[in-house]
């Protein structure tokens, strides 16, 4: 099988998820690359060395400059006419551009993999991973997206891949791109940090979570998240929330600082690896998903900790 | 304008889902279902477009169970103008969808057709990228803003690190993101007014669409259970826990 896999890049260098994306590729069969964009000598020669990639068609154009799906899905569905399977990391990137290009195909995506079961059987978490489905695909080609968290990262060298220009495609003229806000703070993101703190409701006030989750957060330099409670009580914005309508993480380490355990939150941070619960109610749900409880008092205990890690 | 808004029905978010023993799904019978939460947004921003005066007809779809209903009227009673059932017990998937949506919108001509950005029940996060593709329409996913400005709407969207905003020509498919809005809820005058509102009645033959899955669940099961870990008792152990994993400062 001939997989041709989505390089996601910032212009100058290959994003991680690609990477992922790479090794779920590499057990369907051959792995192509495409790396589309502006000016993208450099992350072509980058995508070139990543173990195990054959060819890397490369389409330079300004239209492919930001992503924007309604160019590069017809480039994408083009280039498929050679390949058989369509894979992209599970990126807000990935999840714009897969599905278009899935339905220019007449084929059924099947999003967020887990793990590869054979040729066209796949699993992947449904409910935000309160339950798992194995599928299988009927379709003549296949088109995928990979949740990262799920797949070891393919190595950034010892590949020889082929770089080969494609001159297909262009602007289908009815979407511009107008600007981008991306936040340039030292502290990771929700979803690839390796250590998340959240605040919950048992905070009580925004100056409180300031006061509380922000100190353990900068000297652990984890992400801050928040419960869902505590983002409808207004403490944090919106984007803080980890929930099955929120963000859906699995850091290394999850702090859940005042937070019970609702459904709603434990679906969206049940993969991560170590769950760390500190919360003054013994009974509180959380501590049935916790590696390590502390029962005690928020306000207390994690100055304490803070001071002590 | 007129503005298009699908709407599905599926188990309420603060619903535990059950997987059933023979591993076939999850199970549905007798639990609080309701309307998905991105579709209640899309609702709430289409409502939200008409007020200001953008847009002057909601119509409201949804395809699933004669249940679906409910979730209609509840579109209905926040303030859609008028809805259509697409009648069908089956599963219906995003590309089935899509195109079932792609033929009510060319006999309906929306100025945008906004969904949610995903179902939280299935989670594929498809359905608005694929009817842009049969559409040859614009994509803004996963908005958390939305102005319309003369023939282009121009949204901005929730990308990983930040936010991007694009300009596209309508019409065009939005499909919404938490950030969005607040929905309101429906009053009790406006849930008598949804009542007789009209609501059509289709199926996805009337559409020419076949909706046979090309996707089979060969199984459901279980994520792998958490197990409850120690409780430590005071911050030193939780300190020497955390130094034994290598997490400290």
């Amino acid at each position: 099988m001939k997989t041709l896999v989505w390089v996601e890049h910032d212009g100058s260098a290959v994003k991680d998820a690609t990477l992922a994306a790479v090794t779920a590729a590499s057990k369907l069969g051959e792995v192509h690359l495409l790396v589309a964009g502006s000016g993208v000598d450099a992350v072509a020669k980058e995508a070139a060395q990543i173990a195990g990639v054959g060819k890397v068609h490369v389409a330079d154009n300004a239209a492919f400059g930001h992503n924007l799906p309604e160019n590069i899905a017809p480039l994408v569905a083009e280039l498929m006419a050679s390949h058989d399977a369509f894979v992209a990391p599970a990126t807000t990137t990935g999840k714009n551009i897969a599905p278009r290009v899935a339905a220019l195909l007449d084929v059924m995506q099947i999003s967020e993999i887990l793990s590869v079961e054979g040729p066209k059987t796949f699993t992947r978490p449904i409910y935000a991973g309160n339950a798992i489905a194995t599928v299988e695909s009927s379709d003549a080609k296949l088109v995928l997206t990979v949740r990262g968290t799920a797949f070891d990262k393919a190595a950034t060298s010892g590949g020889s891949g082929t770089v080969e220009a494609v001159s297909a495609g262009g602007d289908a003229g009815i979407s511009s791109f107008v600007g981008a806000e991306i936040v340039k703070s030292e502290r990771p993101e929700l979803t690839s940090a390796k250590i998340i703190v959240s605040g919950g409701r048992a905070l009580g006030s925004s100056e409180k979570y300031q006061e509380v989750i922000v100190p353990l957060a900068d000297k652990l330099g984890a992400a801050l998240g928040a419960s869902r409670a505590a983002v409808d009580a207004g403490y944090v914005p919106n984007d803080y929330q980890v929930g099955q309508t929120g963000k859906i993480v699995a850091p290394q380490v999850y702090f859940a600082i005042g937070i019970s355990g609702a459904i709603q939150h434990l679906a969206g941070m049940k993969d991560s690896k170590t769950i760390v619960a500190i919360n003054k109610d013994e009974d509180a749900p959380i501590f049935q998903v916790a590696d390590f409880g502390l029962v005690g008092d928020l306000f207390t205990v994690v100055p304490e900790l803070t001071g002590k890690i | 304008m007129k503005i298009l808004v699908p709407v599905k029905r599926v188990l309420d978010y603060n619903v535990k889902p059950r997987v059933k023993a023979d591993g076939t799904g999850v199970d549905l019978a007798n639990v609080k279902m309701s309307m998905n939460p991105f579709d209640e947004i899309g609702v709430e921003e289409a409502i939200r477009l008409k007020e200001k005066g953008v847009a002057t007809e909601i119509v409201a779809v949804s395809v699933g169970p004669a249940k679906a209903q409910e979730t209609l009227r509840t579109a209905l009673a926040m303030g859609a103008d008028r809805a259509i059932l697409v009648q069908t017990d089956d599963e219906v998937e995003p590309l089935a969808l899509a195109k079932i949506f792609k033929a009510i919108a060319d006999a309906e001509q929306p100025g945008l057709v906004i969904l949610g950005k995903q179902a939280i029940d299935g989670d594929n996060n498809q359905t608005g990228q694929m009817l842009a593709a049969l559409t040859g329409w614009a994509q803004g996913t996963f908005a958390s803003a939305v102005n319309v400005e003369g023939d282009h709407v121009s949204v901005t969207r929730e990308v990983d690190g930040g936010l991007e905003t694009v300009k596209l020509k309508l019409p065009a498919i939005v499909t919404t993101d938490l950030r969005l809005n607040e929905p309101r809820y429906a009053s009790l005058p406006n849930i008598m007014k949804a009542k007789s509102k009209p609501l059509d009645t289709k199926t996805p033959a009337d559409y020419g669409v076949d909706t046979a899955p090309r996707v089979k669940t060969v199984k459901v099961s279980e994520p792998p259970v958490r197990s409850a870990g120690v409780k430590v008792a005071d911050v030193d152990e939780l300190v020497a826990k955390l130094k034994a994993l290598g997490v400290h400062s």
